[in-house]
């Protein structure tokens, strides 16, 4: 019998947030802060699919998660056209010489 | 310089706020409450939980390695085995259709595209500098002071376990429930898809003047 239960999962989606938490705020390369958010949204979802799978009883969670990756997937694809973007304007992906508007 | 030492006070003291507040709440909060959980039947681990350890331990190296990689590739390595972590931690939670979805979309779309950005806008011969990391300390005092009060509420609180469903295929009911109950939502999923085609077309492409 399985003997890892729900806390167990919430306790890998909480390390998952934290890193990406961290990844968000300490890189200054806007690709790796990208990565970061994919990181913060895997973490929720595995919140969502833990709790779906050991309260709900349902699929509702699951429904959830489905709509949470589409939405990273549109999230990526929009953010490296910023991405490029910004590359193409500045010479460079450094989150902290695209300043422009603060001038 | 001084506004480094400001900063540098900043973080001081906001660390030393995180932390007193963390001894006062584990203090009143973690030692009543600790057997609010009951631990599982005792017994040897079997080998789905060592599967599990072993998935946990994927993700979280391959989240730590996107954290605090020096090289943007050897983050999009780390992404890679974050990302498939996840999956099989789905696939524990017997979410088999959102396992196979994390590995199209996210491995087989996501990972690639940024891949691909990595390759459009660095210069590969220097990629050791490609990633500098700002202000390890900050970086340090985020995760301890969000991992504690994270660990905390999913140790301590009481959940509402209840009997588990036998595990199943999950493709035709979420189907089913997309199609039904979540139809409003599902269509405008696909409208957002839509709108993120045009957009990221009309914001990456080169601009051609017209003279």
């Amino acid at each position: 019998m399985l003997q890892v239960s729900l806390p167990h999962f919430l306790v890998v989606g909480a390390l998952l947030f934290a890193l990406g938490l961290v990844t968000v705020s300490t890189r200054r390369n806007a690709v790796g802060v990208l990565m970061g958010v994919e990181l913060l949204l895997n973490a929720a979802n595995v919140n969502f699919v833990a709790f779906n799978r050991y309260v709900i009883g349902d699929v509702s969670g699951q429904v959830f998660g489905l709509f949470v990756i589409v939405l990273a997937a549109a999230e990526a694809a929009v953010g490296l056209a910023i991405v490029l973007a910004i590359f193409q304007t500045f010479k460079t992906i450094d989150v902290r010489e695209a300043d422009l508007m603060r001038e | 310089m001084k506004s480094n030492l400001g900063k540098l006070a900043v973080w001081v003291v906001a660390s030393a706020l995180v932390i007193g507040f963390l001894v006062v709440m584990s203090g009143r909060a973690l030692l009543p409450a600790v057997d609010a959980n009951p631990p599982p039947a005792a017994g040897a681990a079997g080998l789905p939980d060592l599967l599990f350890y072993a998935l946990a331990a994927l993700t979280v190296g391959g989240a730590a390695g996107v954290a605090l990689s020096r090289n943007i590739l050897w983050s999009a390595i780390g992404l890679l085995f974050a990302l498939l972590g996840v999956g099989g931690l789905y696939v524990m939670l017997s979410a088999d259709f959102l396992a196979i979805a994390q590995l199209l979309i996210y491995i087989g779309g996501v990972l690639t595209l940024i891949l691909f950005a990595v390759m459009l806008t660095n210069r590969i011969a220097d990629v050791n500098v490609s990633n500098v990391s700002a202000g390890l300390y900050g970086g340090v005092l985020i995760f301890v002071a969000v991992v504690p009060v994270l660990l905390t509420v999913a140790l301590v609180t009481p959940w509402n376990i209840g009997a588990l469903p036998a595990v199943a295929y999950t493709t035709e009911p979420l189907g089913n429930a997309l199609l039904t109950r979540w139809i409003l939502p599902f269509e405008v999923a696909s409208l957002i898809l839509l709108a993120t085609l045009i957009g990221a077309i009309v914001i990456a492409r080169k601009e051609i003047k017209a003279d």
